[in-house]
């Protein structure tokens, strides 16, 4: 019986078949979100479409084609070209590093002409799809195995190695993060990740000494913001007052003080949770957290559905991913972590940041459209 | 059958693999939704903790971040003298700006401005280093104190100058110049220490009370500032005007002086090289004239003085800058024997009878007094010793009765005290007596310098307004008048004594007798006759004086005196002469200094002669100082 009932599922392959199976709840929360950006932009330059809100609605609606492209191929051939694009994806990465080293300094995009492709976004999304084949054919013995810890190793520090040097920390971080929360979920033992901890903490005055004078500062300023009122710290504390004097109903929109007097820096990219805040207040700024939570609970719930380990953490890998994104940014405007120039995904200005979240959302509707399929087990 | 249970058991095993898994992926998965959770939650908390606890203080923040306020200063009080004649008033002072961001090149349009009107190329390099350091949206000043004829030029010319514009602002005017430099005081640049704390004093320009009544009483003519509040942004630049409340003028400040009467004397004391003066009213305390002879331009000082122009000024051996009639201190000479004359009458020691014959000396022990008239004034009484200016007759009283009731009554009549007058610089002179000169030289007193002191030598050191205030407390028959200045700021009383000014238990009779003896000074054979005031009803009566700047010494003498014009002028003696007027009823009493004068029958009294004559005519008593006065202008 419950094969039969699966097999109704599977077999529905045909475009309004898998059409219908789009988690529509998810892709509305996505628009959702997508809207309170369009509404930041537009506040953001002063109340006018130009030249933030207009530029980014055509981006989104762009990406959300590109999601329901992406949602709606046959999981099978994602499935057979992972290890394909992991490698593009790296090859990308080198081909950057060699650029910029020509270049004299930090070059994280290639320039195709009509766009400026930032290979460390692919290497986001490429890296958990990458650990999710890996992981796909394994026993959980297996798994369990030390020496199987290598090549999920290699799978997240490549692309990390690469993408530091660029450099871009904040990248590197987060691909971290999600590899690292893809290992636990796939069931590597659990004294590993304790060890992991310590060796970090351990790590941190080693990295230290590697890091750059501007990380440094970020790091620095994030833990006394007091001590660089005019400079680095300047940002975190307007941040901090932006939000703070929006109270509790906000100052209204088009009517925050801090945004539109230029007190607050970089409005319309990295602080834009901080624009939100200040217009809208507490309800506006729970409500955006709400928002935000309940579409990474929807990825959770897709996660749970999916049958086959391949989509199951995928979904759970993606979702993680974007889960970071959101709280270190918003952690960052609120004054709780550093610095570090990571966007607000959806909502930040941006067009390749926009391009990566929707590819993931679109990755993530293909999992649960295709929660069913059967995957070959072979490595 | 068989074959459904086996095909069971092998999805089942095949989902027991498969659900080990699955488990794993499901516990595990859990929690690093329950981190995410968590992470969401403190953001949550985070948020509810900067906008609803701490949202009162980052409001106050943001709106010291929005709000920038703009002080207006107001404009400086008039002062004016007791007819309403401006001494100090706000000429227009007009400026011209440029501000860069309104312009394309401002070096350019800077050339454009001097072909216009006449600018020296330093004022143009240091406006074109200036906006270099100015934000481009603050005007730069380029030059100040503008003609009409240049304002009109540059409106006129405006089109060709961008970002240029004329702005008017304030200067500080004394119309008479150097005639109450002394008592109107100057304005100056704010000090850095007195800026802490005060915005207004912080204002470019700004300027505030540096000496006399326009130190004295520089808060009421201040006023208050106004304030404009703005919005700006990041950059400081003002975005819109939210509110504005507008500056209250200072008060205008209303003197006793009569300011026509004041250049008057002011005229008559430049007949000398160093001298100074002091007219009041008897009974009132207020002053009609106070005058320092030489004096300043203190117009110089409003627009900042040069450093050589102040060190002339300060290095003068005249003291130009020094009010010498409020902080100037001399030995009172014989003026000072009316108040020797009125102690020994008051003790009881001597009475209107009591003689005394001058040989011209007086013997104390080994020592001999001289008289400044060597053949002697043979047999004198008080009044004939006042008139005549006998030493030898307050030689001997003053052995008599000893310092004591001396200084006592010296300091009942002002000698050597503060009057909280309304000058800061006013000095307090000295009078001595046993007491000081045990505190403070820790010596007993010697006899002889009783002698000294009774002639207005030795120690004792008086400033022209004690010596007027003196003769006025003994003329207006034993009040204690004090005298004052300042009237009114705006209608509010500054010092002006209503109440009756209290009797200092003086017997009139006694001073009738010396009012005799100061009458006589200026009759036949008194030692100012030569400076009578013969119009009836306008006499005057009075004391000469003249103080020994060096004193004379017993190998001198035996030379035979040197004449005093042969010395140089510094070492040359004081002419003192005190004066009060008309001798019935007295109103005005005076005080005229003569420094290095040599004598004051000579080159003081004749001063004074003048002086009283131009105050009985002019008769500023007649004309009570209101309120509410018509200004003249």
């Amino acid at each position: 019986m419950l094969i039969t009932h699966s097999r109704i599922h599977s077999d529905d392959m045909s475009l309004l078949g898998r059409m219908r199976q789009v988690a529509w709840g998810q892709v509305v929360l996505i628009c959702m979100l997508a809207s309170i950006g369009f509404l930041c932009l537009y506040s953001a330059s002063g109340g006018s479409m130009e030249p933030y809100a207009s530029a980014q609605f055509g981006r989104f609606l762009f990406a959300l084609a590109l999601m329901f492209v992406i949602a709606l191929i046959d999981v099978k051939w994602i499935f057979r070209s992972v290890w394909l694009l992991y490698g593009g994806t790296i090859f990308l990465l080198v081909l950057v590093d060699l650029l910029g080293h020509v270049g004299m300094g930090a070059q994280r995009w290639l320039d195709l002409g009509v766009m400026k492709l930032q290979p460390s976004e692919l290497a986001k999304v490429t890296t958990v799809m990458a650990l999710a084949r890996y992981y796909h054919g394994r026993e959980i013995s297996e798994i369990k195995k030390l020496k199987n810890l290598l090549v999920p190793a290699i799978i997240i520090l490549l692309p990390v190695a690469l993408v530091v040097t660029q450099p871009d920390l904040g990248t590197g971080m987060a691909i971290i993060f999600a590899g690292t929360a893809m290992l636990f979920a796939a069931g590597v033992p659990f004294w590993l990740f304790i060890l992991g901890i310590c060796g970090a903490v351990a790590a941190v005055p080693i990295a230290w000494q590697f890091m750059r004078e501007y990380q440094r500062n970020r790091v620095l300023t994030f833990l006394d913001p007091e001590s660089d009122p005019l400079g680095a710290g300047f940002h975190i504390t307007q941040s901090k007052i932006a939000l703070g004097s929006g109270g509790f109903a906000g100052k209204g929109f088009l009517e925050g003080t801090q945004t539109h007097l230029n007190f607050l820096p970089e409005k319309h990219t990295d602080f834009i949770f901080t624009l939100w805040a200040e217009e809208w207040g507490f309800l506006g700024g729970i409500g955006l957290l709400t928002l935000i939570g309940m579409i990474i609970l929807y990825g959770y719930w897709i996660a749970f559905r999916c049958r086959n380990h391949f989509t199951r953490l995928l979904a759970f890998g993606l979702t993680v991913n974007f889960s970071v994104y959101a709280i270190v940014n918003i952690g960052m405007v609120m004054g709780l972590l550093p610095v570090v120039g990571i966007p607000l995904p959806l909502m930040s200005y941006g067009g390749t940041a926009m391009l990566t979240v929707m590819m993931a959302f679109g990755l993530i509707q293909n999992c649960n459209i295709h929660r069913d399929s059967r995957l070959p087990r072979g490595a | 059958m068989g074959i459904a249970i086996s095909a069971k058991l092998a999805i089942t095993l095949f989902m027991d693999r498969d659900q080990e898994k699955v488990d794993s992926f499901a516990r595990r998965a859990f929690i690093v939704g329950g981190l995410q959770g968590l992470g969401l939650s403190v953001l949550g908390l985070r948020l509810s903790w900067l906008q609803l606890v701490e949202g009162d203080r980052y409001t106050t923040l943001a709106e010291n971040n929005r709000i920038n306020v703009r002080i207006i200063p107001p404009s400086r009080g008039q002062i004016v003298d007791r007819y309403g004649v401006p001494l100090a008033t706000n000429l227009q002072n007009f400026q011209v700006l440029i501000t860069q961001e309104q312009t394309e090149d401002t070096e350019k349009t800077l050339r454009e401005l001097q072909s216009v009107i006449t600018i020296d190329e330093a004022d143009i390099e240091k406006a074109l280093k200036l906006i270099k350091k100015t934000p481009s949206y603050v005007p730069v000043e380029v030059r100040d104190n503008l003609a009409w004829e240049d304002v009109s030029k540059i409106e006129l010319n405006l089109p060709h100058l961008p970002g240029v514009t004329v702005q008017a602002g304030e200067l500080r005017s004394y119309p008479y110049k150097e005639a109450t430099a002394h008592i109107v005081g100057y304005v100056g640049r704010v000090s850095d220490a007195d800026k802490m704390n005060d915005k207004l004093l912080s204002l470019p320009g700004f300027q505030v009370g540096k000496s006399a009544v326009e130190k004295k009483f520089d808060l009421d003519l201040r006023g208050r500032a106004g304030r404009a509040e703005m919005e700006v942004n990041v950059h400081g630049r003002p975005v819109r005007q939210l509110g504005i409340d507008p500056a209250k003028a200072g008060a205008r400040v209303v003197l006793s002086i009569d300011a026509e009467f004041q250049r008057f004397v002011q005229q008559r004391l430049a007949t000398e090289r160093s001298a100074s003066a002091v007219v009041m009213d008897v009974e009132t305390g207020e002053i009609y004239a106070c005058v320092s002879h030489p004096a300043f331009d203190p117009n110089a000082f409003s627009g900042g003085i040069s450093t050589m122009d102040w060190n002339q000024l300060r290095d003068d051996p005249t003291y130009p800058l020094n009010n010498k009639a409020i902080s100037g201190v001399y030995p009172p000479g014989s003026t000072f024997k009316i108040v020797t004359a009125l102690a020994g009458l008051e003790t009881g020691e001597i009475n209107r009878g009591w003689t005394v014959n001058c040989p011209g000396h007086y013997d104390l022990g080994s020592s001999r007094f001289h008289c400044w008239k060597s053949g002697g004034h043979g047999m004198v009484n008080v009044v004939d010793a006042l008139a005549h200016s006998c030493d030898t007759f307050f030689y001997k009283l003053a052995n008599q009765m000893g310092i004591d009731p001396i200084a006592e009554m010296a300091k009942k009549l002002g000698v050597g005290q503060l009057f909280d007058f309304d000058l800061p610089e006013e000095k307090s002179g000295l009078m001595p007596d046993r007491k000081w000169k045990n505190e403070v030289k820790g010596e007993p007193w010697h006899p002889g310098e009783s002698l000294n002191s009774a002639i207005g030598q030795g120690a004792v050191l008086a400033t022209p307004l004690q010596l007027a205030t003196m003769l006025s407390r003994v003329v207006n028959g034993g009040k204690n008048i004090k005298p004052w200045l300042a009237g009114y700021a705006n209608e509010k009383p500054l010092s002006v004594t209503t109440e009756q000014a209290e009797d200092l238990g003086i017997s009139k009779r006694n001073i009738d007798i010396v009012r005799r003896g100061l009458e006589a000074v200026l009759e036949q054979g008194g030692t100012a006759y030569g400076s009578r005031i013969s119009e009836p009803g306008m006499t005057m009566g009075g004391k000469t004086g003249t103080s020994q700047v060096k004193r004379i010494t017993m190998a001198e003498r035996a030379k035979g005196v040197r004449r005093q014009e042969d010395l140089p002028w510094h070492l040359r003696h004081h002419a003192l002469f005190v004066g009060y007027a008309p001798t019935e009823n007295p109103k005005y009493a005076c005080c005229v200094v003569v420094d290095h004068g040599i004598g004051g029958s000579a080159a003081a009294a004749p001063i004074a002669k003048d002086i009283m004559l131009e105050v009985q005519k002019r008769d500023p008593k007649s004309k009570i100082l209101a309120k509410n006065i018509e200004g003249t202008s």
